[in-house]
C-alpha cells in the first residue's frame, strides 16, 4: 500500500497532452476502441449494481409496513420478525462454533507450523477445497449427517454447525493474515522478556490482530445472513420463532426464498428483500471499514 | 516438566486439533456424500444415471437420468462465462490501469458490494426484472437459459474483477513502461504486454467464477424455469444439477432421494475438478512468477 500512494503522488513530466493522445488514436483506432470497451464494461459493472440496489429499494421501501414487522407471523402479514430473530440465533450459534476453531487453526498455521511442511500444505489445500464447495453441497452434507444420521431432524443446531463448517475457511484465512501482519519485533520483544510461545500468542499477537480477526468474523456473518441453500434442508423452513436449538425455524434468507417461490406475497417479498439487502450490505461495509482502518494504521 | 511447559504442550495440541478440523470436514463431507450417493448410482447403473436422457422419478418404472441436468449446468455456466468474463476482465483492466483515483474510490467498493449481495436477492431480482425482460424482448416463457445466464453473469462479476485486477496489478510496472517506450499506445501496452503476463491470475479468476456459477442454486432456481430438457434455444427453460436437488429433496424418498444425493456427488466431482485445476493454475503461476 505504501508504495502505491507514493507512486500516485509523482507527477509525470512527460505526460501526453489530450490533443497528442487524440492524434495517436487517429493513427491507431483499435486502441481507441479498446479504451471505449474498457470504459463501457466498467460502466456496465457499476450500472448493474446501482440498478439492482435502486430497483429493489424503490420497489421494496414502500412495502416496509408495520405489518411486515409484526411480532407474530401469520399467513396474511408474512411478518419477517421471527425470521430475523431466528437468523440472529443462527449467527450467534454458528460463530460460537466457527470462531474458536478458525482462530485456533490460524494460530497453528501462523505460529506453530513450519512453513511449507507437508501437513501445512494439506491443511491449506483442504481449507481451499472447503471454500470452493457450493453451499448446496454443505446443505446436503448437513442433512445427511445431522438431520438424518444423528436424528436431530430439521433444527437450528444442524443449520448452525453446517454453516460453521462453511464459514471456517473465511475465518481461518482472515485471522491468519491478521497474525502474519503483526510485526516480528512484537514476537521477539515478548520472547526477549521471557514469555513462552503460548503467552506471546495470547498476550501479544492475538490482541494486535483483533481488528483483522473482527473484520473476518463480520464478513462471515454477512455470508450467514445471506445463506439459503445450506439451510433449507438443515434448519428447515418452519415459520415462526424456533422453540429451541433442536427445533426448526426459517432464517430471513429462507423466508425470502419461500415468499419468492410461492409468489403469493410479492409486495412483502420486495419489502423482505430490502431488509435482507440492507442488513447484508451494512454488515459487509462494516467489515471492509474495519479492514481498511487497520491497513491505514499500518502505513503510519 | 513444569506446569508452564505442560500448558505449552497442551495448547499446542489444541491448536493442532483445530487446524486439522478442515481436513476432517472435507473427509466427512466426502464420506457422507459417497456413502449415501454411490449405492444409488450402482443401483441405477452409472451410464444410465450420468448418460440417461430421462428424469422421471415418479414414473413406474422410474428412470433416473441426469444427463439433461449436467448439460443444463454446463450451458448455464457457459452463458455466465460468456457474459461475465469479458465485462469483468475489462472492468478489472479499467480499475487497474485507466481509473482516475477519485473514481476508483467509488467503483472498487461498488464491485465489492456486488460480491456481498445474497444469491436469493439476485434470484428475486432476476425473477421480477430479468425474466419479464427476456419474455418481452425474446419471447418464450421468460424463465430460461438466457435469464439464468444473465443473473449468473452478474453474480460472477465481482469474483472475476477482484482476481483479475490483483493479477494485473502484480505485473511489474517495467512491462508497461517498456512497451510504452517502444511506441505502443497505452491500450496496446496493457493488452499486449501487461495482460499476457497476468494470464495465470486471470485464468484463476475465471475458474473461480466457473466454480461459483456451477454451484449456484437459489438464484438459478428462481429464473431458469427448471424443465428437465436439453434446451435447443436460449429462451427455453433449463434445470441445473443444483436446482434438481433443492426442488425435489423436500418430498423424495427411497431411491429417488438417493438419486438426488448422487446428483450432489456428481456436482461435488465437478467442483473438485475445478478446485484442483485452480490449484494447478496457481502453482504453475507461482513457478513462472
Amino acid at each position: 500500500m505504501a508504495d502505491k500512494t507514493k507512486a500516485s503522488e509523482i507527477k509525470a513530466i512527460n505526460g501526453a497532452a489530450f490533443a497528442d493522445r487524440m492524434r495517436e488514436y487517429k493513427r491507431k483506432p483499435l486502441s481507441l476502441v479498446m479504451l471505449l470497451l474498457v470504459i463501457i464494461s466498467a460502466a456496465l459493472s457499476v450500472a448493474a449494481l446501482v440498478f439492482l440496489i435502486v430497483y429493489i429499494l424503490i420497489m421494496g421501501v414502500p412495502n416496509l409496513t408495520p405489518d411486515l414487522f409484526a411480532l407474530e407471523y401469520n399467513s396474511d402479514n408474512v411478518s419477517c420478525t421471527p425470521a430475523i430473530i431466528n437468523t440472529v440465533i443462527i449467527i450467534l450459534l454458528t460463530l460460537v462454533i466457527a470462531v474458536p476453531l478458525g482462530i485456533g487453526a490460524a494460530v497453528y498455521l501462523a505460529e506453530y507450523a513450519k512453513r511449507g511442511s507437508r501437513l501445512v500444505k494439506i491443511i491449506r489445500a483442504m481449507t481451499e477445497t472447503l471454500s470452493g464447495i457450493p453451499s448446496i453441497v454443505y446443505g446436503l452434507f448437513g442433512m445427511l449427517c445431522f438431520v438424518t444420521a444423528l436424528h436431530w431432524g430439521y433444527s437450528i443446531l444442524a443449520g448452525a454447525i453446517t454453516l460453521a463448517i462453511m464459514v471456517l475457511p473465511t475465518i481461518i484465512r482472515t485471522t491468519e493474515e491478521a497474525m502474519i501482519a503483526v510485526p516480528d519485533s512484537y514476537r521477539e520483544g515478548s520472547f526477549g522478556l521471557g514469555a513462552g510461545r503460548l503467552r506471546t500468542i495470547v498476550r501479544t499477537i492475538l490482541p494486535s490482530a483483533v481488528p483483522g480477526i473482527l473484520a473476518g468474523i463480520i464478513l462471515a456473518t454477512g455470508r450467514i445472513v445471506g445463506e439459503t441453500a445450506a439451510l433449507i434442508y438443515t434448519s428447515g423452513s418452519v415459520t415462526g420463532y424456533a422453540k429451541g436449538l433442536m427445533s426448526s425455524g426459517r432464517s430471513l434468507a429462507i423466508h425470502m426464498y419461500m415468499l419468492a417461490n410461492e409468489g403469493l406475497h410479492t409486495n412483502q417479498a420486495w419489502g423482505t428483500a430490502v431488509v435482507l439487502l440492507v442488513l447484508v450490505l451494512a454488515i459487509n461495509t462494516l467489515s471492509s471499514f474495519i479492514a481498511k482502518k487497520i491497513s491505514g494504521k499500518r502505513i503510519r | 516438566m513444569s506446569s508452564g511447559k505442560i500448558k505449552e504442550t497442551l495448547m499446542r495440541g489444541v491448536f493442532f486439533l483445530t487446524a486439522i478440523t478442515s481436513i476432517a470436514a472435507v473427509v466427512l463431507i466426502c464420506v457422507f456424500l459417497l456413502i449415501n450417493g454411490v449405492p444409488a448410482i450402482g443401483e441405477i447403473g452409472f451410464f444410465d444415471f450420468v448418460g440417461g436422457q430421462k428424469w422421471a422419478p415418479t414414473n413406474v418404472p422410474a428412470s433416473y437420468g441426469i444427463f439433461p441436468m449436467i448439460i443444463g449446468s454446463i450451458y448455464v455456466t457457459g452463458g455466465a462465462v460468456i457474459i461475465g468474463v469479458p465485462i469483468g476482465l475489462l472492468t478489472a483492466v479499467f480499475l487497474a490501469r485507466f481509473c482516475p483515483p477519485a473514481l476508483y474510490k467509488i467503483i472498487k467498493p461498488a464491485t465489492e458490494l456486488l460480491a456481498g449481495i445474497p444469491s436469493i436477492v439476485y434470484g428475486f431480482f432476476g425473477l421480477m426484472v430479468i425474466v419479464p425482460f427476456v419474455r418481452d424482448s425474446f419471447g418464450g416463457d421468460g424463465s430460461s437459459l438466457l435469464a439464468a445466464s444473465i443473473v449468473l453473469g452478474i453474480m460472477i462479476l465481482p469474483t472475476i474483477i477482484g482476481t483479475a485486477e490483483a493479477a494485473i496489478r502484480a505485473v511489474p510496472e517495467s512491462y508497461y513502461e517498456g512497451s510504452l517506450a517502444l511506441g505502443a499506445t497505452r491500450e496496446r501496452s496493457v493488452f499486449r504486454a501487461v495482460l499476457p503476463a497476468a494470464k495465470s491470475g486471470v485464468l484463476a479468476g475465471v475458474v473461480l467464477g466457473i466454480g461459483r456459477a456451477i454451484g449456484e442454486t437459489m438464484a438459478v432456481i428462481l429464473v431458469a424455469g427448471n424443465q428437465v430438457n436439453i434446451p435447443t434455444s436460449l429462451t427455453q427453460g433449463v434445470r441445473t444439477l443444483t436446482a434438481n436437488i433443492v426442488m425435489e429433496m423436500g418430498y423424495a424418498t427411497g431411491l429417488h432421494r438417493s438419486a438426488l444425493i448422487a446428483t450432489g456427488v456428481v456436482l461435488f466431482v465437478f467442483i473438485l475438478i475445478i478446485t484442483l485445476s485452480m490449484q494447478a493454475i496457481k502453482s504453475r503461476g507461482e513457478k513462472n512468477g
